[in-house]
């Protein structure tokens, strides 16, 4: 298992921007709201914790297709459904190697993409521990949507319309948690549900997306 | 005609729209439908 | 005489061929006879004649919650018993689906302007049923786009469970982010709620009349599919002689 999520990891870097490209593209959304909306702190502050959390949205959907595509193409896919190790597990090592690539590196920049929206530095704490709970549950969420169509052509659109939708509950208590740190508010509660939501989902979404890679390796 | 009252435009705008739906939703199924039995049918007589 | 008899298509076109023109006359009849009756309903003191829309809004969301419901039902059935019939039943009752969540969203905006002054309100009520319209097209889109029936069906039907799923806790989850001017239920049972009685039995009739009609379209659409299905073996079995 190790050694999948380290041939996945090496192949990200060898790709070239595995890590970079999820946070440019988060870079360029934060820099061009304030043009859609105008440079004042009064407009962009309450929008912030939205736009932070959108941004991580997006920045994941766009890095996706490519937890199973390759693989699927050159039928190292099939070597791991046959291999010994459960196919749940090698589902759930790669939404992993996913997360490391994409969703770690903007935990780490949302802190400074904040300043540059105005979130106020009472509300970081909030906005760190909020993806940081959050973005599993995308990862996985992201690589169920992978399974499903890993075998289409035009692929990449449906994947955004399937995946979106099972976003939402995560985007809601994500963004109240960023609110309720901004105004100094109880971020408990949203803490706890954002934390439930991730860890039903990282039980239950491994069998359902390798359900789905079965059905696409017939 | 029964009187509607001021909100006149939005009970038959309303009306009006969801039985159009209905009404596109019914002839898309018996159009698939018909179809469906024409294709089946020469194909049987065929093969 | 169980329900996986039906597993065989012949049976099942045999029986929905007898059964629907039944269900058809049903449909037709509570459908058309509720719907007049309902707007022939005398004004409501606070609502006006708006509340005329309630006999086509209130049937319309129940069937789309329920057709749902059936969908997911349908697809647990395909995913265990590999019941051919009920895979292409989920398929041909997620377009009426659709179509009930887009006529419980378009009069519920209708409803909305003149009683809260807008058209669109985030409310709970109406964005969780915006999510399920979402649902309902990405469940429509994964079935156009895969080739092989089979797989569809089963992939389709491993999305129906985890879109419940999610549909579910998203209900739950609007209410977190924001609460709603939509009134609770209009059919309680707690009697001081309840609507007049003018009211309330030409909706009955309605909501039995939507249902009814659901089902005649449900199996019509079926056996188009289940004939389209035996048009494709018989054309594959042309190609191979």
């Amino acid at each position: 298992m190790i050694a999948l999520l380290r041939r996945d990891l090496r192949l990200a870097i060898r790709a070239g921007g595995g890590f970079g490209l999820g946070v440019a593209f988060f870079l360029i959304l934060c820099a061009l709201v304030p043009f859609g909306v105008g440079p004042d702190t009064a407009a962009l502050q309450p929008i912030a914790p939205g736009i932070l959390w959108l941004g991580a949205l997006l920045a994941c959907l766009l890095s996706l297709d490519r937890i199973f595509a390759l693989d699927h193409e050159d039928g190292s896919l099939d070597l791991l459904a046959t291999s010994p190790l459960p196919l749940e597990g090698a589902v759930a090592i790669k939404a992993l190697a996913h997360w490391i690539t994409t969703g770690l590196p903007l935990i780490v920049a949302a802190p400074l993409f904040g300043i540059l929206l105005h979130l106020p530095g009472a509300a970081v704490p909030a906005l760190l521990a909020s993806l940081l709970l959050g973005t599993p549950a995308l990862s996985m969420l992201g690589a169920f949507g992978a399974a499903v169509t890993v075998g289409l052509r035009r692929g990449g659109l449906l994947l955004s319309l399937l995946v979106l939708p099972l976003y939402i509950p995560t985007l809601i208590f994500g963004t109240e948690m960023i609110r309720r740190g901004q105004e100094g508010g109880d971020t408990g509660t949203p803490l706890l549900f954002l934390a439930g939501i991730t860890a039903g989902v990282l039980a239950v979404i491994p069998f359902a997306a390798a359900a789905a890679l079965r059905v696409n390796l017939r | 005609m029964i009187e509607l009252g001021k909100y006149a435009g939005a009970v038959l705008g309303a009306y009006g729209l969801s039985l159009a739906l209905l009404g596109g939703l019914i002839w898309q199924t018996l159009a698939a439908n018909a179809r469906a039995r024409r294709d089946l049918e020469r194909q049987e007589k065929h093969g | 005489m169980s329900i996986w008899e039906y597993a065989n298509p012949v049976k099942f076109m045999r029986t929905s061929g007898a059964i629907l023109p039944w269900v058809v006359a049903g449909a037709a009849v509570c459908t058309v006879t509720g719907l007049t009756w309902g707007f022939l309903t005398p004004e409501d003191y606070r609502q006006g004649s708006t509340v005329k829309i309630v006999f086509l809004h209130v049937p319309a969301a129940m069937m789309a919650i329920n057709i749902w419901v059936m969908m997911l039902v349908a697809s647990l059935i395909w995913l265990i018993r590999r019941h051919h019939v009920s895979a292409l039943a989920a398929k041909a009752a997620a377009p009426i689906g659709a179509v009930m969540t887009v006529i419980g969203l378009i009069t519920g905006a209708v409803w909305g302007q003149p009683m809260w002054g807008t058209w669109w309100e985030w409310d709970p009520r109406l964005t969780s049923f915006l999510i399920l319209l979402l649902f309902y097209i990405g469940y429509m889109a994964l079935w156009s786009a895969v080739e092989d029936p089979d797989s569809a069906a089963d992939l389709t039907g491993v999305l129906c469970l985890v879109g419940s799923v999610f549909a579910l806790l998203s209900r739950y989850a609007v209410f977190f982010w924001n609460q709603g001017l939509h009134q609770g239920a209009s059919l309680s049972v707690q009697s001081g709620e309840r609507m007049s009685a003018v009211y309330r039995y030409p909706l009955y009739l309605t909501m039995l009349g939507f249902g009814l009609l659901f089902l005649s379209l449900l199996l019509i659409r079926t056996r188009t599919e289940i004939r389209k299905r035996r048009l494709a073996a018989l054309q594959a079995r042309e190609m191979r002689t």
